[in-house]
């Protein structure tokens, strides 16, 4: 068995479904946001071997920007989290229908 | 031989992990799951010759914004475990159906693809000189502005999460507890000395009792 670049791209496609599944079926906020930290990961993975198999910095360059941007992502989130806990309203993204009519 | 073996491990355990996080109904135990899976990553990083990436990794992400995600859940308590209710059916079934479409999907354009060996890089791809050669070289525009969405972020997590002054009564010490002035506080404990009869400390300034002051 030879682990080359299509191993690694199978791993983070595996760890972005299983994210996906995890967005698409709880309901908690915080577990949302840690899902979708799996699939920043996943992409991640296959950026970085991807700079791997070309040979060039650029995917390596990107993967840490898409740090700082997830970092972003919780910081907000988990902001918007704890806004939601100080108004006693129900953590459940299912909840949260303000917008719909 | 060993990198094989690295790599099988690494991403068992990442996909094992990963599974915990969205299968696992406490959600610290789900905060400690993503940080093995973090983990598991930043090793095949490693295997990928990324070793400043992998640094970051676990610096950044195991360590800054999970300690984050750790203080929300543990300040939550209770309240953030999952509501229990029934989840309509189709839910779970198009979250499946996404799930493996997308693994397919890659599947087969990974299986298409005819993929060589990859290029032969030097010992230093991917050093921390060369990934910062690059920030500040070709790719300075995009580190500025991940510094500027970095600052906005951190901004708007702060006014999210900060405590509204709630509607108060008149004279109420407001959200942030400025300290009264203390002439106030003997003036009300003048009024309520009348009924109460207790006894009144004056702090404030001296006063006269017929007003003079």
């Amino acid at each position: 068995m030879h682990v080359g670049v299509a191993w690694f791209l199978g791993v983070s496609a595996v760890l972005f479904g299983i994210g996906l599944y995890g967005v698409f079926t709880r309901r908690s906020p915080i577990i949302l946001l840690l899902s979708v930290e799996i699939m920043l990961n996943a992409s991640n993975l296959a950026l970085i071997s991807a700079a791997r198999y070309s040979g060039q910095q650029a995917g390596q360059v990107f993967a840490l920007v898409v740090m700082a941007v997830a970092a972003s992502e919780v910081g907000v989130g988990l902001g918007l989290v704890v806004a939601m806990a100080r108004r006693r309203a129900d953590l459940d993204v299912d909840s949260l229908t303000g917008l719909r009519n | 031989m060993t990198y094989d073996v690295v790599f099988v491990v690494a991403s068992a355990l990442a996909i094992l992990s990963a599974l915990g996080v969205v299968l696992s109904a406490n959600p610290f135990h789900s905060a400690l799951s993503l940080i093995g899976n973090l983990v598991s990553l930043a090793a095949m990083y490693l295997l990928l010759q990324s070793d400043f990436v992998a640094a970051a990794q676990v610096i950044v992400y195991a360590g800054a914004v999970m300690i984050m995600f750790l203080f929300v859940i543990a300040y939550l308590g209770g309240r953030a475990e999952e509501p229990v209710r029934s989840r309509p059916w189709y839910q779970t079934v198009g979250a499946i159906i996404a799930a493996v479409a997308i693994v397919a999907e890659v599947g087969f354009a990974v299986e298409e693809q005819a993929f060589g060996n990859g290029a032969s890089v030097s010992e230093a791809f991917g050093a921390p000189q060369l990934i910062g050669a690059s920030f500040l070289g070709r790719y300075v525009l995009t580190f500025e502005a991940t510094s500027v969405l970095l600052l906005i972020a951190a901004v708007g997590g702060v006014t999210l999460a900060a405590r509204r002054p709630a509607p108060r009564e008149e004279g109420a010490i407001g959200a942030f507890e400025i300290q009264r002035p203390v002439t106030s506080i003997s003036l009300q404990a003048d009024v309520v000395d009348a009924e109460t009869r207790f006894d009144v400390v004056r702090t404030g300034p001296a006063r006269d009792e017929d007003g003079e002051g």
